[in-house]
């Protein structure tokens, strides 16, 4: 880790939403192919700190570098950053008007300017990692959730990405469901990727993540291995959080 | 929703059998019958009611625009047509020998008589237009060259002056052409100003653009069009500097353009407005421009949404360009209502309307009739 710049650097951020503090000094470094899991109650400020990593919310005060580029107002520089940072949504947001292979192919073809027959070919190629080759000509309104949810996961890997931003993805899933999402999850963590992930999926969190960061209220409370945090919480916010969401497995 | 490997036990998506079926007291048409219209004394009763004023009202029309209609007159020895017998059956039956005369009349207006085949090219090159814009394996680049060729030649046809065609002055020209001329130019400029004007009202980046667009589509949507219209004939020149004149359709024709632009700019905004955020984050989020978001994923959406109301304001605007009668526009209906003062055919304002209706009907029903195919069709594409 030292000898490598870390991949997310998130310097003392704070955010309002008008008078309502949502981020409060939040600091955090992402090693490179670091897997860490974001949790804490909702409204704890871990969705709004992800997705201020692509800028889809802006901070209003501290430092964020992500992949050596400071996230700005410039565009040119979020452009860049965008281009490196893959994001999957609680809600898929898989484009409905397109079919599956379209919405893997569309930001190859018209960010990154790649032929489409190798749009394609590469599309295909992560559509057979999530497991779903034979759905390319449909369309998201004909998948399973599940199905829908590791499209967008391939649709976000066809761009390549350093980093992978997860926000909730398996909370809109039917409990069978779950499980398909996060195996490809795992396999994504097992190549190498750097991934942030916010999930209430502990198990997940045992078996992948190198860190557990647990936010509450904006700002980071604890953050350490998931052993360590599961069996010995030194907070008592987080062992609350805890209790509360282990009675309801 | 289907799912290889979750399906539930095929016995549930069996075909019913045939002793499954409801029995015929409760499905079919007589089972409709009674539950729709003869529900009851009252229901029956109006029922019956409605069936008398109907039958009655169509015997009344049947009697007067075909058992007792006149449909040709004999020629006066001058060649006029004489309109005596169509007098006589005034009140009783309808006089469609007066449409049967006037017919060119209200189509081409006061287009010089010899030459009215151009103005009726004009309008089966317009239909084509249509027909062709309407069919989606035409959906590609070249149909814009397609629309400017098949424009421009309804200039020259119109116009001439040029390839040994008789020049007509833009104030001869009249009836259905100058309809479907200020129909089609309005919504072809019209839309993508509205497009433009949706996105500027939407913007957050750029204050003074969407002040424009509010100011843009608050101060038209606050005046009638027939209002605009006069500024457009009346004012505008006062304006101009004395030499310039810009032609009077012209003139109209860019105030309806501005008029159905903020209407369509509203409808269009409404759709954007609709479609959920996360669209655009995740469009933002795979590093699309905003261009390239706003044309392959919010817009088609957002159109996609709004066919109903779009559609509905097509239609009404068709409707309005009549309005153009009162800055002395030759449209369809102008031409019409002209037609009616010939002393000759007194008292057959009737026919004529009627006549006017059916075309203005024919246009706005195969809008709507489209309208609903293309949401079918886009509905069972994407199953949503």
């Amino acid at each position: 880790m030292a000898e490598e710049a870390p991949a997310i650097v998130l310097d003392k951020v704070n955010k309002w939403y008008g008078t309502m503090h949502v981020l409060r000094d939040v600091t955090m470094n992402v090693a490179q192919k670091e897997r860490v899991v974001v949790c804490g109650p909702s409204g704890s400020g871990k969705s709004t700190m992800i997705r201020c990593i692509n800028r889809l919310e802006v901070h209003q005060e501290g430092r964020i570098v992500v992949d050596g580029t400071e996230l700005t107002d410039d565009l040119r520089a979020l452009d860049t950053i965008r281009r490196e940072v893959g994001m999957v949504f609680q809600s898929f947001n898989l484009f409905p008007h397109l079919t599956i292979l379209e919405n893997c192919t569309l930001a190859p073809i018209s960010v990154r300017k790649m032929p489409k027959a190798e749009a394609e070919e590469l599309a295909m190629d992560f559509l057979r990692k999530v497991k779903i080759p034979e759905q390319a000509k449909k369309y998201p309104g004909q998948l399973s959730g599940g199905q829908q949810q590791r499209v967008a996961i391939a649709r976000a890997l066809c761009m390549k990405p350093k980093i992978m931003l997860f926000d909730e993805p398996t909370s809109a899933l039917d409990p069978e469901m779950i499980k398909e999402v996060l195996d490809t999850m795992v396999s994504l963590a097992d190549s190498g990727m750097t991934m942030v992930c916010v999930t209430h999926e502990m198990g997940f969190a045992r078996m992948v993540a190198d860190r557990v960061v647990f936010m509450d209220r904006g700002e980071i409370v604890e953050s350490g291995t998931p052993t360590r945090m599961f069996e010995d919480p030194q907070t008592d916010r987080l062992k609350l959080f805890l209790s509360q969401i282990l009675r309801g497995h | 929703m289907t799912m290889p490997g979750n399906s539930a036990p095929a016995a549930l998506h069996a075909p019913i059998d045939a002793r499954d079926r409801p029995p015929s007291s409760v499905y079919g048409p007589v089972a409709w019958m009674r539950a729709n219209l003869f529900n009851g004394w009252l229901s029956s009763g109006v029922t019956i009611l409605f069936g008398y004023l109907i039958i009655r009202a169509a015997i009344g029309f049947v009697d007067w625009g075909f058992l007792n209609a006149i449909w040709t007159v004999p020629a006066l020895p001058n060649g006029n047509p004489d309109p005596a017998t169509c007098r006589a059956v005034r009140g009783t039956g309808a006089c469609w020998a007066a449409v049967g005369d006037k017919w060119r009349f209200i189509t081409f207006g006061r287009y010089p008589y010899d030459q009215q085949w151009r103005p009726g090219i004009c309008i089966a090159l317009f239909l084509s237009l249509y027909v062709m814009s309407a069919m989606r394996q035409f959906w590609r680049k070249e149909l814009a060259f397609i629309w400017l060729g098949i424009l421009t030649l309804i200039g020259v046809l119109m116009w001439g002056g040029v390839l040994g065609l008789r020049y007509v002055p833009q104030d001869e020209w009249g009836g259905l052409p100058i309809t479907l001329i200020l129909a089609t130019f309005g919504l072809a400029f019209a839309f993508p100003l509205a497009v433009f004007v949706a996105l500027g009202r939407r913007s957050t980046q750029m204050p003074a653009v969407k002040l424009i667009c509010v100011l843009y589509v608050e101060l038209i949507r606050g005046v009638p069009l027939v209002a605009l219209l006069f500024m457009a004939s009346v004012m505008l020149p006062l304006f101009l500097p004395s030499g310039m004149n810009i032609d009077k359709l012209l003139r109209a024709q860019i105030a309806i353009i501005l008029f159905v632009g903020a209407y369509v700019a509203e409808v269009i905004r409404g759709g954007l407005q609709a479609l959920p955020k996360g669209q655009a984050e995740a469009a933002d989020a795979l590093g699309l421009s905003y261009w390239q978001k706003t044309m392959r994923i919010t817009l088609p959406q957002a159109l996609r949404l709004v066919i109903p109301p779009l559609v509905n304001t097509f239609i009404g605007f068709f409707k309005d360009t009549s309005l153009v009668l009162i800055i002395g526009i030759f449209d369809l209906l102008t031409s019409g209502k002209t037609a009616m003062s010939d002393p000759t055919w007194q008292g057959s304002s009737t026919e004529i309307y009627i006549v006017m209706a059916i075309v203005y009907f024919g246009f706005c029903f195969a809008m709507s009739t489209y309208s609903r195919s293309v949401e079918r069709k886009l509905d069972s594409a994407h199953n949503r």
